[in-house]
């Protein structure tokens, strides 16, 4: 899995095809939205019962990116549980490659909307976490500069010779990075929604997913 | 004999009606449990369906709930109303009539449910509403009959199987229920009788006089018609002498686009400015609704519609009917011709306009086929299982069911009468927990047992469960409205169709040009572009298949010496194609390739029908990918498949090895988009996941996430669960059809011919005009995109 280097506030940060981001100086992957036990939470609220394995399978494809990558230090960009009881109620069999994840490195859980607050699960606990120049913060200050941040779950498509690929995608420009959901049951937010284009510079990128990831002018 | 009560009669009487032996034969067997009339267009046969009503109502006046008529249609359902409410109006007779669909006022169905009318006029998804309701025993208990109006329209589709479920619920509320069935003429009356009676009752069939056999013929339209597409515009003079020559014409289409550009064109040469309109199911509803008034009033010359027109509404005195493009199915086209001349006993008139050379051999092949009396017919499997899951959730929103008692009362349903208890389980067993590998719902299960039976956890699931009743899987549509703050709606296009415009694109919506503006809350809004040339016209359609009988009949006319019946241009072309080449043959597979405009062409001739075409041009460039032949793309009509690619096909025979094929299916093709939209449409009718409803959408982000992910993941994780399992059966007919590729497959054995060519042929060229190409995915799409995302940053100065 070859990512896309691209720089921010001098730092040189890689996009994984999986939606991960690397900074390899640092020797730390970051991710965004992972939404763990969604299906539970619709279960739960409005008795639709979705194919419960979008832990497992978000899991999987964090295991993946973590055994490449072996990073010191992993960031969970908030709505890393779908709510906290989703969080409390882990299965045991996830909760376990879950901390077999987080074991022998530094783990940070940035708060997201959806799980505000402390988890039971070990790791540090933050509102948004500081790194050299870069700040992790769950949703985007417009203010902000040398940010990254998730949320959002951008996505952008691509028209190209009658063909329209749409894929979620990484947002960029000089001052902040977005990232994609990179849980398995999330939806995603075009990139030309008055949110993303309000917040985003005249020239950003769009950094659609793909082996490598594309880089392409925001669409708006 | 069984007399009409007297003051009937002479109602009948007094309007110069007697009675049809077989409406007279209806009411001598009022008593059958199950009775089945087929009957051609005009034959009178719903008054004969309702005559054993309207006399046991007469003579024995009482309270409650009598008859439930069920019709496909709401604007039949309220036609029919209209008609039965004359003689009970003007004889004062004690019977209450009303109607109920969708469009009833909430006031009305309360009352409905509380004191219901004698006779109710409903939609079989009004009725799986009705029976959703914890009083539906009480509302059914004294029901006598039930009357399925066009019931081969119903049959034909999932909402006829879950009718027939509602019917064995039905039976159970109310034991002394007679059943009858009023059809069109169909090709196994037998077939449909199965369905209508509780298995295994018999179904006694009563044939009305067919009447005498339409006039009928292919339109002399002078000018030959173009290779490809299916607008036949180059008919309109010739369709506008015709509509001045008759009264009230109904020009028939098959897609809802066709439609418009045609109405558009016709409008555009209609000098004398013949009051004609256009109907079709994506016009907003009012503007629908003038078009059928102004009908019924006598004030147009000629309708220009869809497939909406096709069951028996009354819409006055239509004497001539045109069938733009090929009809594809022989039995909706005889049903489309009785529409002309309503009246018993007198020749329809219809004529049909091909839109091109295909086409041509096509309409003659129908043409044959109506005069030969033979209709087609694709067989149905068993009941399909998603409708059972909503029946199983409609049954526990109603109350607690004993499972036992609930399959019982399932397999009394003819095409459920063969699903076992094993089956059975796994669909209820998929509504209590989603019947999943991992058992992740032990809290949340939707149903569960107290006291051995089954119910909801929560009571206020019966809510979504009313909801999202209905086997109708609609393509998800925006509203169009006209900019502005009380913007006119104009009607509805397809989500997808949405997705493509850019503000300024120009499209036809009721025969209006309008201009994209921008999209408001899931509102297309346009302004009104009169004169600029419309970029191109609203939604797909619905694509009908070609039948196999009509394929059939088109490769037998293939093998004619000569071809006198067929217009010289056609004959011509034909003729043309056998020397320079061979034509395709009833029990071969006839291949041509040859080099065009650069790349390598293969052109598949299998006759399977659009769809089946389609997947076999999925699975096929699969495999021509995975042997290095590099293709590139292709197209698929109702007749063929052509292929290109970068090298050319030497050895076919490997391409169609049918394990190989049916590999590709289970494998490669089940991560394809069809098959995911197969996949869609049963878990909405399943109940795994819900529809959105307009007003309720969320256009937030992460909100909603495509029911494409679901499949993926449970392909990966679960790839036993039953709805992957019904995908499977699914995919045998429908979008993938691959029923009719096997069939193919079988017909034609090892009788595979490759034809070299140096360039294009006859048969091949309209081919290469066809509009829909389908671009290889996988690699090429990874490789493209790549091309296009440097172009891109190229151009921007990004590079």
């Amino acid at each position: 899995m070859s990512g896309t280097a691209f720089s921010l506030a001098g730092e040189t940060l890689t996009a994984l095809p999986s939606g991960a981001l690397l900074w390899p100086a640092q020797r730390l992957l970051t991710v965004s939205d992972l939404h763990l036990g969604k299906s539970d939470r619709i279960a739960r609220r409005t008795g639709t019962l979705l194919p419960p394995y979008e832990t497992r399978d978000t899991l999987a494809r964090l295991d993946a990116d973590i055994t490449a990558h072996a990073p010191d230090i992993v960031i969970c960009l908030g709505d890393s549980f779908d709510d906290l009881t989703a969080a409390e109620t882990l299965p045991p069999e996830e909760a376990l490659t879950l901390t077999r994840l987080m074991a022998g490195r530094r783990w940070i859980w940035v708060e997201g909307n959806h799980d505000p607050g402390p988890l039971a699960l070990g790791g540090t606990h933050l509102a948004e976490a500081r790194l050299g120049p870069l700040t992790f913060r769950h949703i985007a200050d417009p203010a902000a500069t040398a940010e990254v941040s998730g949320h959002y779950h951008p996505k952008a498509t691509l028209a190209a010779k009658g063909q329209r690929v749409t894929r979620p995608c990484f947002l960029l420009d000089t001052s902040r990075v977005i990232l994609p959901a990179y849980g398995t049951y999330t939806g995603g937010l075009h990139s030309h929604a008055p949110a993303l284009i309000a917040l985003m510079a005249p020239d950003a990128r769009a950094i659609l997913l793909a082996s490598p990831p594309r880089a392409i002018p925001m669409p708006r | 004999m069984t007399p009409l009560p007297a003051h009937l009669a002479s109602w009948f009487a007094a309007r110069g009606w007697s009675l049809h032996p077989h409406q007279q034969a209806m009411l001598d067997r009022a008593n059958a449990p199950a009775l089945l009339l087929i009957a051609p267009t005009g034959g009178g046969k719903t008054l004969a369906g309702f005559l054993p009503t309207l006399t046991e109502l007469t003579q024995h006046p009482r309270k409650g709930l009598h008859t439930l008529y069920i019709s496909p249609l709401k604007a039949l359902a309220a036609d029919i109303g209209r008609n039965l409410r004359k003689p009970v109006d003007d004889l004062a007779l004690p019977i209450r009539i009303e109607d109920r669909t969708g469009d009833t006022s909430y006031t009305q169905r309360r009352r409905q449910r509380a004191d219901p009318p004698h006779i109710l006029l409903t939609t079989p998804e009004s009725l799986a509403l009705l029976l959703s309701y914890e009083d539906a025993a009480r509302t059914f208990a004294g029901l006598q009959r039930v009357i399925v109006d066009e019931i081969h329209a119903l049959t034909e589709s999932k909402r006829g199987d879950q009718l027939m479920l509602a019917l064995s619920r039905l039976q159970t509320l109310a034991p002394g229920l007679r059943r009858i069935g009023l059809s069109a003429t169909v090709e196994d009356p037998a077939a449909i009788a199965r369905l209508l009676a509780r298995h295994p009752d018999p179904c006694e069939i009563l044939h009305a006089d067919p009447g005498p056999d339409p006039d009928i013929a292919m339109l002399d339209t002078g000018a030959a018609p173009p290779w490809s597409g299916g607008g036949a515009r180059h008919a309109i003079p010739a369709i506008l002498a015709q509509i001045k020559r008759h009264k009230t014409t109904l020009i028939f289409h098959n897609t809802r686009a066709q439609a418009e550009l045609f109405f558009r064109d016709l409008w555009l040469q209609n000098d004398d400015s013949l009051p004609i309109a256009i109907h079709h199911g994506s016009l907003a509803r009012d503007q629908r609704a003038r078009v059928e008034a102004a009908m019924t009033a006598g004030q147009l010359r000629a309708v220009v519609c869809t497939g909406t027109l096709d069951l028996g509404i009354d819409w006055g005195d239509v004497d001539l009917v045109i069938q733009v493009g090929a009809p594809k199915n022989v039995k909706r086209l005889v049903q489309r011709i009785g529409r002309a001349n309503h009246r018993y006993n007198a020749p329809s008139k219809a004529l049909l306009v091909p839109a091109n050379r295909f086409e041509v051999v096509e309409c003659l092949a129908a043409l044959q086929a109506v005069r030969d009396h033979t209709l087609d017919g694709e067989p149905r499997g068993p009941g399909p299982r998603d409708v059972l899951c909503q029946h199983i959730l409609i049954t526990a929103a109603s109350g607690p069911f004993d499972a036992t008692d609930l399959y019982h009362e399932v397999t009394s349903a003819g095409a459920y009468a063969t699903i076992t208890r094993a089956e059975f389980d796994a669909c209820l067993e998929f509504t209590a927990t989603g019947g999943y590998a991992l058992r992740a719902y032990d809290r949340w299960q939707r149903l569960m047992q107290r006291d051995g039976k089954w119910q909801l956890r929560d009571p206020r699931t019966a809510q979504s469960i009313r909801m999202n009743i209905g086997t109708i899987i609609d393509t998800e549509t925006l509203k169009v409205r006209l900019k502005g703050r009380m913007g006119t709606p104009l009607g509805e296009v397809e989500e997808a169709f949405a997705a493509t415009l850019t503000p300024g694109d120009t499209f036809l919506i009721g025969g209006e040009i309008v201009r994209y503006e921008s999209l408001r809350e899931m509102t297309v809004e346009v302004t009104r572009a009169p004169g600029r040339a419309p970029k191109v016209a609203v939604f797909s359609g619905t694509k009908f298949a070609t039948s196999t009988l009509l394929t059939h009949r088109i490769l037998d006319l293939f093998q004619q010496p000569d071809w006198p019946d067929l217009p010289a241009h056609t004959a011509h072309w034909l003729a043309l194609q056998r020397t320079v080449s061979r034509l395709p043959e009833r029990n071969r597979l006839l291949l041509e390739a040859f080099p065009h405009d650069g790349r390598e062409h293969l052109c598949i001739y299998g006759f399977a029908g659009r769809n089946a075409q389609q997947t076999l041009g999925l699975l096929v460039t699969k495999r021509m990918e995975e042997t290095g032949l590099h293709p590139l793309g292709f197209v698929a009509t109702d007749y063929a498949t052509l292929i290109w690619g970068l090298d050319p096909v030497t050895d076919p025979a490997p391409l169609f090895d049918p394990s190989t094929l049916r590999d590709g299916l289970e494998t490669w093709l089940s991560g394809n988009a069809v098959m995911k939209r197969t996949f869609r449409n049963a878990a909405l009718v399943a109940g795994l996941i819900e529809r959105n409803f307009p007003g309720k959408r969320k256009s937030g982000r992460q909100a909603t996430f495509s029911s494409d992910i679901l499949y993926d993941t449970l392909r990966r994780h679960d790839p036993r669960h039953l709805l992957l399992d019904i995908t499977r059966q699914e995919a045998l007919s429908g979008l993938v059809d691959f029923g009719r590729i096997e069939d193919m497959l079988a017909r034609i054995g090892p009788r595979i011919d490759l034809v070299r060519l140096d360039r294009v042929t006859p048969l091949a060229a309209p081919l290469l005009l066809e509009p829909g190409r389908i671009p290889i995915h996988g690699a090429a799409r990874e490789r493209l995109l790549a091309e296009a995302a440097d172009h891109l940053l190229a151009t921007a100065g990004l590079a």
